[in-house]
């Protein structure tokens, strides 16, 4: 316990990445395989279950502390961590026998498996209580904030997954990418495990995917880069790049930020259990709903939910949209070049009978029948004839749900990181408005105390009505000089929330405009963001209410659900599907 | 009753006496708790203010301005007022007003801070009938350690640096805090150096009769200074900045009381804090109104709203009162201390 916490405050004083892998690497080679089990399972954001509910602790903590209860909550909103700011409120530990006993938890696991479970398993409240409070009397502040996080299970200390597995890699003289699997495979729970998670000796069957070819953001017109038909011009889809590695009878779904997220997309899983081994395929993650896209927001719930309820398969069902092949019969494709990846993956589409989903039109008809019962979709290729075609059907992005095109060179091999000249990326711009700020909340982290999260409003009959919220864009530098506005013009407060006289302007930005009941602009922005801090312009001059309306896209009701919900197939259990060779 | 003291254009105003308290305006009569720039603005006909602070004051209004001086304890009568200036344990000279007309008996605090500060004389309660008070660490969380463990992890951070062949760099408020930390230090680990913000009123301070460690200045064009020895003290606006150049690799570190969050102290990004403020802590705040023995209580810069509501839940009747003194501040450089930025000004509400 002690020395995971030294660890915790460790991490927390350094911002660089390098060291931050030192100390892991430090801390996993010198704590026994029971601690070091659990440690990996808090550090790579194994999800804990809650001992103590928040609202008995802030309760509890209220009470020892002799404040009232709304002063613990105003400490919260100026804090911005639940368990930091109830360590500083309770009052300095007591030395005495009694609390030496309470705190002598020895390892981490011991500590968790032992102390942590007790009080979670224990029913009677006032038992509860009194568990925490021994507890709350040995422990100093630094040691009550990890102590917290522990009851809560709310634990995160600023390392990814990938952080993790490097250090760990280092400790065992393998890959990351290895570990990361293994990770995935071996449920941390005993010495052994660790023993296991740690051995040098690596697998024999990787599920390690390719580095993502990435792409650049086109910066001059495309004319500059000659005869169209040397391209392949695709849509690009505001889902999430993954790339599916089947090898070894076993199925690994990897994000571009090389997470495993298998877990998440059962029914993309378990459709790709009849794939032969030596399957390796790119391409994007998306929520398709009889036959339409919902938006990245309904899929980031799927990427958050670890395991998903069969409401959310049901509600937001995830679409692999394939558009390119890496690897077919255990052979990588990958020097091959992008046209003959194609055909082949196009035969490979046929064969498996996926369909190809072409992104609506808003107002168009529904594809019929929905074909949400297959996860596995081919991304099409346009075939326009000169750059102008590509241009218009690059206009028409913002109505399909799609952020631009992409352009690839046809005779171009599968490349490593980005390579410019191969790939471009042709988005469309941004949506703008000038807006005012209206209003703001203190943030989080590295934001607390700082008026960070705002409010912004635009002009409606002589008033500005609420249109968005928005915290990212502006400078830290920024963020302080706004804040300290903020503080200097504040009209009213609501609780944390403050509102302000309107001196500020920012140009914002987003991806749409859609009519919405649920807001009572009557319009709901996606992804607003900062542009800009327009210091030029004073609130007078900023949008109004009916600038934003124009650039209402036209109406798109949400698709209906299907009408029973799908079987998801178990891992496991095998579909009977033909599969041949491509090519 | 009428207030005998309101908020005016100008600032804090004593109708009945004709002088304002730390006024942000140019008044003809200004009396001023302590030389902190959001309290002490020039522009002013005349000012009054405690005896132990006067050459502090000088350095900071700078010219001749006549600047009339109180002992501790010793009253005036300013137009039929009774004036009289008490230690508030903030900085050199610093002092709460007492005005007292008409059987009525005001406290105006200034900034104060009830912890033991060995460049300055403590707080002194003073019975009132109305106390306006600060509330800039309001909050139950900002308890504050004991100076004696937090100059003991000052001295061990140093050395520790000094193991690893880096200078110290201690981030601070120019006026008050960087005096208080050079004397709360020990000397005998190395040389001390300061900003040449900190000297000017380092000198001040002595010309006053304040024992200070020896502290030297950085002198201009200077290529290697203290390196990896010294501990420098130097207000926040340095970090990052070229004049840490000749102290080679350094380690830095911020002294305030908003070090007590961890979120604000990542943002500040010096990876130290040492929790070391000039201002009274939560349980400070609540032992000074309760010493005035005050049934009305005005409080002002910081936490105000909260601290109000918690001294009405203890049956006095507390309200906020609006001014423009903003007290030390989690993301600013001091109260417009040091190179010429006016950072104390509330009013700053226009976009720069």
């Amino acid at each position: 316990m002690k020395r995971f916490t030294e660890l915790y405050w460790k991490l927390d004083a350094t911002t660089l990445t390098s060291e931050k892998e030192t100390l892991l690497a430090d801390y996993f080679r010198s704590v026994p395989a029971e601690d070091g089990a659990v440690a990996v399972d808090l550090l790579s954001g194994r999800r804990q279950s809650r001992a103590v509910s928040t609202a008995l602790l802030r309760s509890w903590a209220a009470e020892a502390a002799g404040i009232p209860d709304w002063l613990v909550e105003e400490c919260y909103a100026h804090v911005g961590d639940l368990a930091e700011t109830l360590a500083l409120l309770l009052p300095e530990p007591v030395a005495g026998p009694e609390t030496a006993a309470a705190t002598e938890w020895g390892g981490l696991a011991d500590c968790l498996r032992g102390t942590v479970d007790s009080v979670r398993a224990e029913a009677d409240e006032g038992r509860k209580r009194a568990m925490v409070e021994a507890a709350w009397r040995g422990l100093d502040a630094s040691e009550r904030i990890v102590w917290h996080k522990f009851l809560t299970g709310g634990l995160r200390v600023g390392v990814s997954r990938t952080l993790v597995a490097r250090a760990l890699a280092v400790v065992a003289g393998v890959e990351p990418a290895e570990i990361l699997e293994r990770l995935v495979a071996v449920r941390l729970e005993t010495a052994e495990d660790y023993r296991e998670l740690l051995n040098p000796t690596a697998t024999t069957t990787s599920r390690r995917p390719y580095p993502f070819f990435l792409a650049a953001p086109l910066d001059e017109p495309p004319a500059m880069l000659g005869d169209v038909a040397g391209w392949q011009v695709e849509w690009k889809w505001d889902g999430v790049r993954a790339q599916l590695v089947r090898r070894g009878g076993e199925t690994a779904l990897w994000t571009r930020g090389e997470e495993l997220v298998g877990p998440q997309f059962p029914e993309v899983v378990a459709a790709a259990e009849s794939f032969p081994d030596g399957t390796v395929l790119d391409g994007e993650l998306l929520v398709v709903r009889a036959g339409r896209q919902l938006g990245f927001n309904m899929l980031s719930k799927r990427l958050h939910r670890k395991i998903p309820a069969r409401r959310d398969i049901t509600e937001l069902p995830v679409a692999f949209l394939v558009y390119d092949l890496l690897e077919a019969g255990g052979v990588d494709l990958r020097a091959e070049p992008l046209g003959q990846r194609r055909r082949q993956l196009e035969t490979l589409a046929a064969l498996r009978g996926w369909p190809v989903f072409e992104p609506p039109m808003a107002g168009d008809p529904l594809p019929s029948p929905a074909r949400d019962s297959e996860p596995f979709s081919l991304s099409p290729v346009l075939a326009p004839s000169d750059w102008a075609a590509v241009a218009s059907a690059r206009a028409t992005a913002r109505d399909r749900g799609v952020e631009g095109v992409m352009l690839k060179r046809l005779d171009g091999a599968y490349g490593v990181g980005r390579t410019r000249g191969e790939w471009w990326k042709w988005k469309i711009e941004p949506l703008e408005i000038d807006a005012v700020l209206i209003g703001a909340v203190a943030g989080h982290g590295r934001r607390a105390g700082l008026h960070t999260d705002y409010t912004f409003g635009v002009w409606h009959d002589g008033r500005l009505v609420k249109i968005a919220n928005a915290y990212s864009g502006l400078t830290d530098k920024e963020l302080t000089d706004v804040d300290r506005i903020i503080r200097a013009t504040t009209l009213e407060k609501k609780g944390p929330w403050r509102g302000v006289t309107a001196t500020l302007v920012m140009e914002l930005a987003f991806e749409r405009v859609a009519e919405s009941t649920r807001h009572a602009s009557g319009v709901a922005v996606r992804f607003p963001r900062i542009v800009r801090w327009r210091k030029d312009k004073s609130p007078a001059e900023a949008g109004s209410l009916a600038d934003l309306r124009a650039l209402v896209a036209s109406v798109e009701p949400l698709p209906p659900l299907p009408p029973t919900p799908r079987s998801i197939p178990r891992p496991g259990e095998r579909q009977t599907m033909l599969w041949e060779e491509g090519e | 009753m009428t207030d005998l003291l309101v908020v005016s254009d100008a600032g804090l105003h004593c109708p009945a006496g004709g002088f304002w308290i730390d006024p942000w305006r140019s008044v003809p009569r200004a009396v001023i708790t302590h030389a902190h720039a959001d309290h002490a603005r020039s522009g002013s006909d005349r000012y009054l203010c405690a005896a132990p602070g006067k050459l502090v004051m000088r350095s900071r209004l700078g010219g001749t301005v006549p600047i009339d001086t109180l002992r501790y304890g010793e009253s005036t009568t300013v137009n039929g007022v009774k004036v009289s200036l008490h230690p508030a344990g903030h900085v050199l000279g610093s002092a709460q007003v007492r005005v007292e007309h008409a059987g009525q008996v005001w406290v105006v605090s200034g900034d104060y801070k009830t912890a033991p500060d060995p460049t300055c004389a403590p707080f002194e309660p003073v019975r009132c009938d109305v106390f306006i008070t600060e509330s800039t660490f309001g909050l139950p969380i900002y308890r504050w350690p004991a100076p004696d463990t937090i100059a003991a992890e000052i001295n061990a951070w140093w050395r520790a640096n000094q193991a690893e062949g880096k200078t110290s760099v201690l981030l601070a408020y120019a006026l008050g805090k960087a005096q208080r930390l050079a004397a709360m230090v020990d000397p005998s680990i190395g040389p001390i150096h300061g900003h040449g913000a900190v000297m000017k009123l380092v000198r001040a301070y002595r010309d006053s009769g304040v024992r200070l460690p020896p502290i030297d200045a950085v002198p201009a064009r200077a290529k290697r200074v203290g390196q990896g020895r010294a501990l420098v003290i130097a207000p926040p606006s340095v970090a990052g900045s070229g004049w840490l150049r000749v102290f080679g690799e350094v380690a830095v570190a911020q002294a305030s009381g908003w070090m007590t969050v961890r979120g604000i102290r990542r943002r500040r990004g010096f990876g130290k804090g040492f929790v070391v403020s000039d201002h009274a802590d939560f349980p400070g705040l609540v032992a000074a109104v309760e010493a005035t023995g005050a049934r009305r209580v005005l409080v002002t810069h910081g936490s105000s709203e909260a601290f109000a509501r918690f001294l009405r839940g203890r049956g006095l009747e507390a309200d906020v009162l609006a001014t423009r003194f903003t007290g030390e501040q989690p993301d600013r450089d001091e109260t417009g201390d040091e190179t010429g930025d006016e950072t104390g000004d509330e009013t700053g509400a226009d976009p720069p």
